[in-house]
């Protein structure tokens, strides 16, 4: 059974010699690899290297000679990146959890509630997905001014909802539809309300889902950059990229080590979050894809 | 039970109903605008720069989504063979795509920079180039960076998806195939491409409407520049309507993407998407 099962899993492979293999996988890999990880490379370098070393052309860019920690210094205690970080934090987190709870009736309603032009909704979630923010930025950074949120944290995190909503709903709307009909109808017959199905069945059951859609959302917001442009201009309330990029490239002297100290730690935990949970990361982008 | 439908009614279809009214109006930063019709469409067609930007854009979208849809594929079908630690090589490839998109363009800024440049430096290692490459000084130069940077960022996404769909097509077909004599290209070209077709609309739709409306690589890494010659509408919009204070006019560079953001669904959804039988069902 396990011969067969490693046979088909492999397919065709034996019929490879092994130089052939290298130049037609391992080589291209290779080379992918090396392209896409090179700018964090790059990043992390540059973030440890002094000064004087940065502004060089001579000796071997690609390592570091005297590593220093003064980039992380000047930003952890020079800089506002602190705040920002804790901003992107509050930001992120709330918004994700707003819009997960909100997701979770919508999707349900779409799915189980059958009301007239259930369908016609579950598409119009989807295309609203597809609204892109760069074209709602500025309506919305008119009604931001008029409802008085202008330069709040409340600006962003009522308005990262709009791509996170639609695009969790959606998640969760295939998630809901692979739990059996039958389970609900038992507990019906039991005598359960809509709301402990809801909360006793149907979450427990959805609970890989719904991991998926939170990270997936928390990156989402933890990246988001064009409204935090447009909504906030004090420093204060600025989120990580928009503080990174609008506050730290000051004057013609770009000081690449503070920016690159910067991304990096504004890079690190989504990164560190999507290590632990690549599984559910990877599902949520392939799913929302495929239906 | 709906709160969400009521959130994305007040922040969703309102704000894109008032996005395309201010289009037709003249407002300002802390003014409001009368009602001028197409007047900022008019003026807009005739602006160079404007121009500038849609032929930009249209070149940018357009560039960048044959090579990583290429390039996507290329490396899906790499992931999809046998490979030794191949879940952990589909993690990082994902990288670029889960990082914020404004914190990696600031490293292709530096990767790119004028002085420092560690591209420049390496060529002039080895003997390629005799001085380094101004990558954001020259319109031509700086365009293809800025798309170089895109693909870079786009690969992973395109790969990852389009991983999970050859995943689902089964070896045999590949083996009963070769049993009657197709070579590769032709196990490519009549096994994979049409089982992967339904899956390739989808994720191309995406990824040109991504790259379509891109705003935070172009504003990071050039703001526009040179001449104008990397603006994009998004990035020329921000500039209108926010630093230039013409919500008005902002708007309706904006709302000018609509079209042809709806074309590019339409033709993914009509044109590649309704052969059924791909997905196991009949031919309608």
């Amino acid at each position: 059974m396990s011969q067969t099962e490693k046979a088909s899993s492999e397919g065709m492979t034996y019929l490879e010699s092994l130089p052939r293999r290298v130049v037609t996988l391992y080589v291209p890999i290779a080379i992918f690899l090396f392209v896409l990880l090179f700018p964090f490379y790059w990043m992390v370098i540059t973030s440890f290297k002094p000064d004087a070393e940065l502004l060089t052309r001579d000796g071997n860019p690609f390592w570091v000679v005297a590593p220093t920690l003064a980039h992380f210094e000047k930003l952890l205690f020079h800089t506002p990146y602190p705040e920002w970080m804790w901003n992107t934090i509050v930001v992120s987190v709330v918004s994700t959890f707003f819009s997960l709870a909100a997701s979770v009736f919508a999707a349900y309603a779409i799915e189980r509630l059958r009301f007239k032009g259930s369908k016609q909704t579950g598409l119009a979630i989807f295309l609203a997905y597809l609204v892109p923010p760069s074209i709602l930025f500025i309506p919305l950074a008119a009604i931001v001014f008029k409802l008085g949120l202008f330069d709040t944290k409340w600006a962003l995190i009522l308005t990262y909802p709009t791509f996170l909503i639609p695009f969790c709903t959606w998640l969760l709307m295939g998630y809901f539809r692979s739990i059996p009909f039958e389970l609900e109808e038992c507990a019906l017959i039991d005598g359960a309300t809509r709301w402990q199905i809801l909360v006793k069945i149907i979450l427990p059951l959805a609970v890989p889902g719904l991991i998926s859609a939170g990270i997936f959302a928390f990156t989402l917001s933890w990246n988001e950059f064009i409204y935090a442009l447009t909504f906030v201009s004090s420093s204060e309330v600025k989120t990580v990229p928009v503080g990174v990029v609008t506050e730290l490239v000051e004057g013609d002297v770009y000081h690449w080590g503070a920016l690159m100290a910067g991304a990096l730690l504004g890079s690190l935990p989504v990164a560190i979050m999507y290590s632990f949970f690549v599984e559910y990361y990877v599902s949520g982008m392939t799913g929302a894809v495929k239906e | 039970m709906l709160p969400a439908g009521l959130l994305l009614l007040v922040f969703l279809t309102y704000p894109l109903g008032l996005g395309t009214w201010l289009g037709f109006t003249d407002t300002k930063i802390g003014r409001a605008g009368v009602w001028v019709g197409l007047d900022n469409y008019r003026f807009l067609w005739g602006d160079e720069v404007t121009r500038l930007a849609l032929f930009n854009t249209l070149f940018y979208t357009f560039v960048a989504s044959v090579i990583k849809f290429a390039l996507g594929l290329w490396l899906a079908m790499l992931l999809n063979r046998n490979l030794p630690f191949k879940s952990f090589f589909r993690a990082v490839v994902l990288l670029p795509f889960i990082v914020p998109t404004a914190l990696s363009a600031l490293a292709f800024w530096w990767i790119y920079d004028a002085q420092f440049s560690i591209v420049s430096w390496s060529l002039m290692k080895m003997g390629l180039i005799d001085r380094y490459i101004d990558f954001l000084g020259e319109p031509w130069l700086a365009r293809f960076s800025v798309i170089a940077a895109n693909i870079w960022r786009g690969i992973p996404f395109v790969a990852i998806c389009l991983l999970a769909g050859l995943q689902t097509i089964s070896p045999s077909l590949y083996e009963a195939a070769a049993l009657d004599g197709a070579t590769p290209w032709q196990r490519f070209r009549f096994v994979t491409l049409p089982l992967l077709t339904p899956i390739i609309a989808v994720v191309m739709t995406f990824s040109v409407l991504f790259t379509f409306t891109d705003f935070q690589l172009i504003y990071v890494i050039t703001r526009g520049g040179p001449l104008n010659s990397t603006h994009l509408m998004a990035t020329l919009s921000f500039q209108r309507a926010i630093s230039g204070g013409s919500l008005g006019e902002g708007a309706a560079i904006a709302t000018a993407m609509v079209p042809f953001l709806l074309a590019a669904i339409l033709f993914s959804y009509f044109g590649l998407q309704r052969r059924a039988w791909q997905q196991g069902g009949n031919d309608k």
